[in-house]
C-alpha cells in the first residue's frame, strides 16, 4: 500500500553551502591581533605630592625622539640601527663599567640569587614625534631586551627564550626586565 | 580476448558531484569557526606601523580598540583630514574615552576586568601628540594595559 516517498533532490545543498561559504569568505577577519604591549604607570594621586624618584645617572639610559623623528640615545645622535646594541650593552654591562648599570642581587624563586640589572630605559617624545618612529624605537628596545634573555637562557638552560618552558620564561623575565618608562608629558612640554 | 569493451565511448560517464557539498560544507565549518564578526565600521584610515617583535595578543575577548587616523574620504568633509580617534561606531574626542573604557569595563566579568588590554591602532603617520593625550587619560582611567597595534612585518633596520 504505501507508496514509495519520493526522493528529495539534493543536488542544491552544493549550492546553498557554497552561498553560506562565500558569505564567511567575505566577512571573514582573519588577521590575527598583534602589537607591542606595554604596562602604563599608574596616574599619581593629583593630592598627593609628586616625589621625584631618584635614580642613579648610571641606570638610565634616555632615548629621545625629537620633533623631526632624530633619535638622541644616551646624548648623541644616532640612528635607529644602532639603538638596539646600544640599549643591549646598556642591559647587559658585560664588562661591569663604570658608567653603566649597577647590579643588584635579588632571589627569583626556583633559580635563586642572581644579580638583576637596575637599568632603566627612559624614552622620550614630543608632540610631533610620529608614530611610526616611536614604534620603531619601541621596537628597537624590546629587541634589545629580548636579545639579552636569549642570552640569559642561552647561559642558564641551553635554549633560546622561546623554547624554554612558562616556569623558565618567568625566571628569564625576572632576571633580565623590561623596564622601559615612558616619560611624563611634563617632560615633553617644550 | 581482453573485454574492455569501447562501447558507449562517445560520451564520458558524469563524474559524481555527491561528495562536494561535503567538501564545501567542511570549507563551511572552518570559516564559520575561524570567523569573528568585524564590530565596528571602520572610520579612519589606518596603516598600522611594522614592528618584527609585535607578539600576538591572547584573548581578543578582552581587548577594547580605540582607532587613530584621518578620517575616511566620506567623512572627510564633515570631520577634516586631521587625525581623530574612533571608538566603536563613531568619532570621539580624548574626553570620551573615559566613559568608553568604563562601557566595556561593564562587558566583561569580574576576573576579567583587571586583564583588559586597549589596543591603539593607530596609524603610521599619526603625530604622538593625540597619543600621548590617549595615554593620559587611560591612566587616569586606570586602564594600565596597552597595546600598540602593529603588524609583525620585517624587521625596522637593515643592520642584520
Amino acid at each position: 500500500m504505501s507508496r514509495p516517498i519520493p526522493e528529495v533532490n539534493a543536488g542544491s545543498t552544493a549550492d546553498i553551502a557554497f552561498l553560506l561559504l562565500i558569505f564567511f569568505l567575505v566577512t571573514t577577519t582573519m588577521g590575527a591581533d598583534s602589537g607591542l604591549q606595554r604596562r602604563l604607570p599608574p596616574m599619581p594621586d593629583e593630592n598627593q605630592k609628586v616625589e621625584d624618584i631618584k635614580i642613579n645617572r648610571r641606570n638610565t639610559f634616555i632615548v629621545k625622539i625629537s620633533e623631526r623623528d632624530g633619535i638622541l640615545a644616551g646624548g648623541q645622535v644616532i640612528d635607529i640601527s644602532q639603538l638596539k646594541d646600544l640599549a643591549v650593552e646598556f642591559l647587559s654591562n658585560p664588562n661591569n663599567l663604570e658608567n653603566l648599570p649597577e647590579r643588584e642581587e635579588k632571589f627569583i624563586e626556583g633559580f635563586g640569587k642572581f644579580a638583576v640589572s637596575k637599568g632603566v630605559i627612559s624614552l622620550q617624545n614630543t608632540r610631533g614625534t610620529s608614530y611610526n618612529v616611536y614604534l620603531k624605537v619601541q621596537n628597537e628596545l624590546v629587541k634589545a631586551v629580548n636579545e639579552v634573555r636569549d642570552e640569559f637562557a642561552m647561559q642558564n638552560f641551553g635554549k633560546k627564550y622561546a623554547a624554554l618552558t612558562e616556569d623558565e620564561q618567568r625566571i628569564c623575565r625576572d632576571a633580565v626586565p623590561q623596564n622601559i618608562s615612558e616619560a611624563e608629558p611634563k617632560d615633553i612640554k617644550k | 580476448m581482453a573485454k574492455f569493451s569501447r562501447k558507449g565511448s562517445k560520451s564520458m560517464p558524469a563524474i559524481s558531484t555527491a561528495s562536494l557539498p561535503d567538501v564545501v560544507f567542511m570549507l563551511l565549518f572552518f570559516f564559520m569557526v575561524s570567523t569573528s564578526f568585524r564590530q565596528t565600521d571602520q572610520k579612519v584610515v589606518i596603516k598600522l606601523p611594522e614592528a618584527s617583535e609585535a607578539a600576538k595578543l591572547e584573548r581578543k575577548d578582552l581587548a577594547s580598540y580605540i582607532y587613530v587616523g584621518t578620517p575616511i574620504i566620506s567623512e572627510q568633509a564633515k570631520f577634516g583630514t586631521d587625525a581623530r580617534i574612533q571608538l566603536n561606531d563613531s568619532f570621539k574626542t580624548v574626553d570620551d574615552i573615559r566613559d568608553f573604557v568604563a562601557a566595556s569595563r561593564e562587558t566583561m566579568s569580574e576576573n576579567d576586568r583587571q586583564l583588559m588590554v586597549v589596543s591603539i591602532k593607530a596609524d603610521e603617520n599619526v603625530r604622538m601628540g593625540i597619543i600621548t593625550d590617549i595615554k593620559q587619560e587611560l591612566r587616569r582611567c586606570s586602564a594600565l594595559k596597552i597595546m600598540y597595534g602593529a603588524r609583525r612585518g620585517a624587521a625596522a633596520t637593515e643592520s642584520e
